[in-house]
């Protein structure tokens, strides 16, 4: 058969945004060893995110978070099939490039971890490797996606449990962006002002409806519930961090809220699913303690 | 289509890119509704796997029921395009597949699971699609196929007509009115192969 000659081209942004494309509608999950990687692949994860510590207990431990260890990393990918996502300090370009290094399907940003670069974030366009980066607005949202960002995920609140922020996050972004298609075109330059984000996406925003990048909710789910409720305020996928290895029972978690972020519009599905999984993880206010969220510039 | 009606045509909706497809589809005059429940099923003239999370999809395949109505109107010969993860959940042998993963063994190609590496080895390239020139209009301009984590395929049965290779390896066949592609042609505005599947729906 004839064929045309052999064209190849890797790290292009339609290559790795197309991934971001292939999570939709799933649930990526945070697990910090080969087991957790196994029992979150088992109930259906469409990814995993590799991390030492889940955010709930680097909020309790403190001291500086770092990207994982490589060899832990290692141990997780050689055991699942599913994507492997894995977090780089805001602003750590060489921790991004390590990642890289060891092959992973997508790097995520984190305002999790203690940021290395108070005023620059990644440039994201020098890799092969896609990321994804947390927002809590709109103009947040399309800094990131200017520098390179393939998907953008609400920041919330990570390791409280509480769904709270993330829901904030969600309304203000996708708010933002009704709004800004009832825009004129003159008043396109206030926004883009306003939000302190390029002229270009703004009005591409205003034309379409919608991120340019797809948009998944993180930080505080802990119940099928708080997964629907994501996706049905438009959320396209759902990140649940310290929500299921945090919980009394994972596995049956877990699988739950698989099944929730698929018929989330489905009330009988979800109160099905929601039957009997245990205690969830404890949860903490929003009142005293040090937001995550507003690390990112 | 027959007295010239739209052909609505299921996009299968448990996880993955299933939203791209349904603009692809609508893009060529088809109707389409998303396939989570078997009720879904009901009145569909094709169907469309997407590409996503196979295992992620085999799991949801089995808690939402519809793994079995799927297979029973496949056998009865609904026409059916599965995209990368669509294309696995078809193939007869799924290699590098988790153990309990299913697969409706529908049509005779054995697939490796993420076969061409992990996503730094995702890439785009052009594809020449011969053999389908009067058919589908396809003529002789590339298309351009843009493959994440992609199956790749590693053998073919008599049944099955190669329609497209990429470096000598197959990334797009039928079998009959069943397309697959290891390939995301929703991803790209070049919608050539979703309008040569609707002429078998």
């Amino acid at each position: 058969m004839s064929s045309v000659e052999s064209t190849r081209a890797t790290g292009t942004y339609p290559v790795k945004r197309g991934l971001a494309e292939m999570l939709k509608g799933g649930v990526i999950m945070d697990v910090i060893n080969p087991e957790q990687a196994k029992i979150a692949e088992d109930a259906g994860a469409c990814a995993v995110m590799a991390l030492e510590r889940v955010p709930a207990d680097i909020r309790r431990d403190g001291g500086v978070s770092r990207m994982s260890d490589p060899e832990m990393i290692d141990g997780i990918q050689a055991v699942v099939s599913i994507p492997v996502m894995a977090k780089a300090r805001i602003g750590h370009f060489v921790e991004a490039q390590i990642l890289e290094a060891l092959g992973v399907d997508f790097i995520d940003e984190s305002e999790v971890l203690t940021p290395a670069d108070e005023t620059h974030h990644i440039d994201k366009y020098q890799f092969t490797v896609p990321f994804v980066c947390g927002a809590t607005n709109l103009g947040e949202a399309l800094r990131r996606i200017s520098e390179g960002a393939c998907m953008i995920r609400s920041k919330g609140e990570a390791g409280t449990g509480n769904i709270v922020e993330a829901v904030r996050h969600l309304r203000s972004i996708l708010g933002d962006i009704r709004k800004v298609t009832q825009a004129d075109s003159a008043e396109l330059f206030e926004w883009a002002k306003r939000l302190q984000a390029p002229l270009p996406l703004v009005q591409e925003i205003a034309e379409t409806g919608a991120l340019p990048v797809p948009l998944f909710c993180a930080g505080g789910i802990a119940t099928p519930a708080d997964a629907a409720l994501a996706m049905q305020l438009g959320a396209q996928a759902v990140f649940v961090g310290s929500g299921i290895f945090k919980s009394d029972d994972p596995s049956p978690r877990a699988k739950a809220i698989v099944e929730a972020t698929t018929h989330f519009r489905d009330a009988h599905i979800l109160a099905k699913v929601s039957r009997g999984l245990g205690a969830p993880m404890t949860g903490i206010g929003m009142d005293d303690h040090t937001k995550f969220a507003e690390r990112g510039w | 289509m027959p007295g010239g009606r739209r052909p609505l045509v299921g996009v299968l909706a448990l996880q993955g890119a299933f939203a791209a497809h349904q603009r692809a589809l609508e893009s060529c005059a088809a109707d389409t509704r998303q396939v989570r429940l078997p009720d879904d099923l009901d009145g569909l003239d094709g169907l469309v796997m997407p590409g996503g999370e196979s295992t992620t999809m085999s799991r949801l395949l089995t808690t939402s029921g519809l793994f079995e109505p799927i297979g029973e109107r496949i056998e009865d010969g609904l026409a059916v395009f599965g995209t990368c993860a669509g294309m696995i959940l078809l193939a007869r042998d799924v290699l590098d597949g988790r153990p309990d993963q299913r697969s409706f063994a529908a049509i005779d190609i054995a697939v490796r699971r993420n076969g061409y590496g992990r996503q730094i080895d995702s890439f785009e390239a052009d594809i020449d699609v011969p053999g389908t020139d009067r058919e589908a209009g396809i003529g002789t301009v590339p298309f351009h196929a843009v493959f994440i984590r992609a199956p790749k395929v590693e053998s073919v049965g008599p049944s099955v007509t190669v329609l497209a290779e990429h470096d000598g390896v197959p990334v797009l066949a039928r079998s009959g009115r069943m397309f697959v592609a290891s390939f995301h042609p929703e991803l790209t505005p070049d919608h050539r192969l979703h309008s040569l599947f609707l002429q078998e729906v």
